[in-house]
């Protein structure tokens, strides 16, 4: 019985091929059969693409644990440190929102690019110290496997700070603080700075101050892509994006002395879709700002400042976008190989680029003379009146040079003090910031990132202790002063 | 009827093909690696535990050049920093030279007799070609405040970074060979400017500087007092004209 019923089978088996090469389709078939074979084992295989009904990957998922608002380099610093220092792999599900995946106008990729430790508070030089080190060893840090090491181009030539007479006291301060925190800074006299870079001009400069070692600049670019691609390793999801709304409670309680408190969560971040009206909402458990020279306005969006002036509530975060300009110059008579980064007292800067001559620096304007923010134009006369004169002024060479390029990046000015916000917010208690950093977030990122990701899960700073740095100084009125800026 | 089948089918392959790409994603945008795919990466894109272990090895390989570059403490408490600095090359299978003494080969190493004879001998001279030092071991090095020759040739873990520590010996080094160094660029270079007592500098063949004859004019600037060896460009002048002299003889003279 059953090996006729086995026989019968195999006979209409038999048939059915001979039926398919009468056919004459039977290569073809065969080969569709093939691929989908293939299909199918491709999409069993872990990492595979199973392509549900409706599609909905390009969309970012419903919950992650947290959400990072911005994808510069702070905010993948964050997820890099939270995905590192989590207790167990894959622990946390880290979602990084960010708005341009060109990074046509991100400030970290419009940057100059250098790191120093000539500040003057404390926590700078070891935020800086600490990203010296994981700079030097990016390629331990940031290796992923198979992938080629990455090449960040750093220049070690030091920076370089001229201080006149009246400035030489806060300077010498400044270097006894430097050294006792391990940075390695000399200071020069106007005699030794003449001998050793004759082509400066020493009038008007008392002292000057020469980073030796860990100071220079760096490819942001690559420092970009190295931390997206280890992240992306790591398992962090990605998605192109803004953030529109918050979704948040809010719980009113009463203090000892009987002053009313509204403490807010936000529960849901609504993400709008690159370049469409779709709109997903993500459920969450906290929301790192990292936005940038935007974080002011998603501060806004969660409610913070909202309230009476001068409470805590009424506080906001007094970070706004502001226009900087860099320009790149031939001069074929300028200084040579050695020339480090030379910030001088006019504030001017500038710093050699590249093998041919080339030169590249720029100015901070003055308060009152902020270019307007709303786009990245170049205003070419704010070199030839502001930036010129001082220049051509310390170093006479650059009397006769050409500008060949010039762009416009943002800086996320902290209007209050200069420095980084660093934390949580007191009142939207599952909100932390990583922002504000006026200029110099992109050489302090890898120990930033750091900072918040101990704050988000231990619930304290362990590396380094950035206090300081935390949004109640707002509120309180402690500034945390930076003398030491570009 | 055929034709539409056979478009379909054509459909299912390419997707299947883009699927495959899809995989692929991140390891080589232009294809052109794909054919020297491994196994092992193929497992590594798919299985996260395959991953993880080629990660842990990849990183056990630059905890060993860590280990390698570590600094002896007690040695440099004990009998100060030229005997301990002097122990690290031989460790590392470098050549050191004392002062007013021969070569010390690594093979040889260090009797105990020697630690204390060389306690306040300076370091004269250190061949460290072709060891493992990097940025932390430098540290051994730099502690050899009369340190008048340093031959650092075709060291793999020897950087820019490095090479801007150098300053720290700036008082008394006269020779630096840096030949063969598969990390070091003009970047590095640039800051060897602070060696004002440098007289000899080797800086041939170094695969990283992408224009080595410029690079060498420019060094050559900015230490005048240095002799500087690279790549020769003075004679790949005059191969150019020779060249140049040569090329109407052998051209057919234009009628």
């Amino acid at each position: 019985m059953l090996r006729r019923a086995l026989w019968l089978g195999l006979r209409r088996g038999l048939l059915g091929r001979e039926l398919g090469t009468r056919r004459g389709g039977s290569t073809l078939d065969w080969d569709g059969k093939v691929s989908n074979i293939k299909k199918k084992i491709q999409s069993i295989l872990p990492g595979g693409a199973w392509k549900p009904l409706y599609d909905t990957s390009h969309l970012p998922p419903e919950q992650a644990d947290v959400v990072i608002v911005g994808g510069g380099v702070l905010g993948l610093s964050v997820a890099y440190w939270l995905k590192r220092l989590e207790k167990r792999r894959g622990a946390i599900r880290v979602l990084v929102v960010e708005r341009d995946h060109t990074y046509s106008q991100a400030s970290t990729v419009l940057s100059v690019g250098g790191i120093r430790q000539q500040f003057s508070l404390p926590e700078n030089i070891q935020l800086s110290l600490f990203s010296a080190e994981f700079l030097r060893n990016i390629n331990e840090y940031l290796a992923v496997v198979d992938d080629p090491p990455l090449d960040l181009q750093f220049n070690p030539s030091g920076y370089l700070f001229l201080a006149s007479e009246k400035g030489a006291a806060t300077m010498e301060n400044n270097v006894k603080v430097q050294r006792q925190e391990g940075a390695k800074v000399c200071l020069m006299s106007p005699e030794q700075l003449r001998k050793k870079f004759p082509w400066i001009n020493t009038e008007g400069v008392a002292l000057a101050s020469y980073g030796l070692e860990n100071e220079g600049w760096f490819d942001p670019w690559c420092l970009l892509q190295g931390l997206r691609r280890k992240v992306q390793s790591m398992g962090v999801l990605f998605c192109q994006g803004e953030v529109t709304r918050f979704v948040s409670s809010s719980t009113h309680m009463e203090t000892i002395s009987g002053e009313e408190v509204t403490l807010k969560r936000i529960h849901e971040v609504q993400v709008k879709m690159d370049c469409s009206q779709e709109y997903q909402p993500v459920e969450c458990a906290i929301v790192v700002n990292a936005a940038g020279a935007w974080s002011g306005q998603i501060a806004e969006l969660a409610g913070v400042g909202k309230g009476l002036p001068g409470t805590l509530q009424g506080t906001k975060l007094p970070v706004e976008p502001r226009k900087r300009y860099v320009y790149l110059w031939h001069c074929p008579q300028g200084p040579g190989l050695e020339a480090p980064l030379v910030a001088d007292l006019s504030g001017v800067y500038f710093r050699r680029e590249g093998l041919g001559n080339n030169y590249l620096g720029g100015c901070s304007p003055a308060e009152e003379e902020e270019p307007d923010p709303g786009n990245l134009e170049v205003d070419h006369d704010f070199f030839q009146e502001k930036v010129w004169p001082p220049l051509a002024w310390r170093v006479p060479a650059f009397e006769t040079l050409k500008v060949q390029r010039a762009w416009a990046g943002y800086y996320d000015y902290n209007t209050f003090d200069q420095n980084g916000v660093v934390g949580p917010h007191p009142l939207i208690v599952n909100m932390y910031f990583a922002t504000g950093f006026s200029g110099h977030g992109l050489q302090q990122a890898p120990a930033v990132g750091r900072a918040v990701a101990e704050m988000v899960l231990e619930g304290h700073f362990q590396t380094i202790n950035l206090s300081p740095f935390l949004f109640t100084r707002f509120y309180l009125g402690e500034k945390a002063l930076e003398h030491c800026i570009l | 009827m055929a034709a539409s089948r056979a478009s379909l089918h054509q459909v299912a392959r390419n997707s299947a093909t883009s699927s495959i790409r899809a995989l692929s994603r991140g390891v080589d945008p232009e294809g052109s690696q794909r054919k020297g795919r491994t196994l092992l990466q193929f497992l590594a894109d798919h299985f996260c535990d395959v991953e993880a272990v080629r990660e842990y090895l990849l990183r056990k390989q630059a905890l060993k050049v860590h280990r390698k570059n570590r600094s002896f403490t007690y040695i440099k408490e004990r009998y100060g920093p030229y005997v301990a600095g002097a122990y690290f090359v031989l460790k590392q299978g470098g050549a050191v030279k004392f002062q007013d003494n021969e070569w010390i080969q690594s093979g040889r190493g260090l009797s105990s007799l020697e630690f204390r004879k060389f306690r306040e001998v300076p370091v004269q001279a250190v061949d460290a070609s072709g060891c493992a030092i990097n940025y932390q071991g430098l540290d051994n090095l730099l502690a050899l405040k009369e340190l008048q020759s340093l031959s650092l040739q075709r060291c793999p873990h020897v950087d820019d970074w490095c090479l801007g520590r150098l300053h720290q010996l700036a008082d008394s080094l006269q020779e630096l060979s840096l030949a063969g160094c598969p990390r070091v660029s003009e970047r590095g270079l640039a800051c060897l400017h602070h060696l004002q007592n440098l007289r000899r500098l080797d800086i041939s063949d170094l695969p990283a500087v992408s224009s080595p004859d410029l690079t060498q004019i420019l060094v050559e600037e900015m230490l005048p007092n240095c002799e500087v060896r690279g790549s020769d460009w003075a004679q790949g002048l005059k191969l150019g004209l020779e060249e140049q002299s040569r090329d109407p003889a052998s051209s057919p003279v234009p009628a």
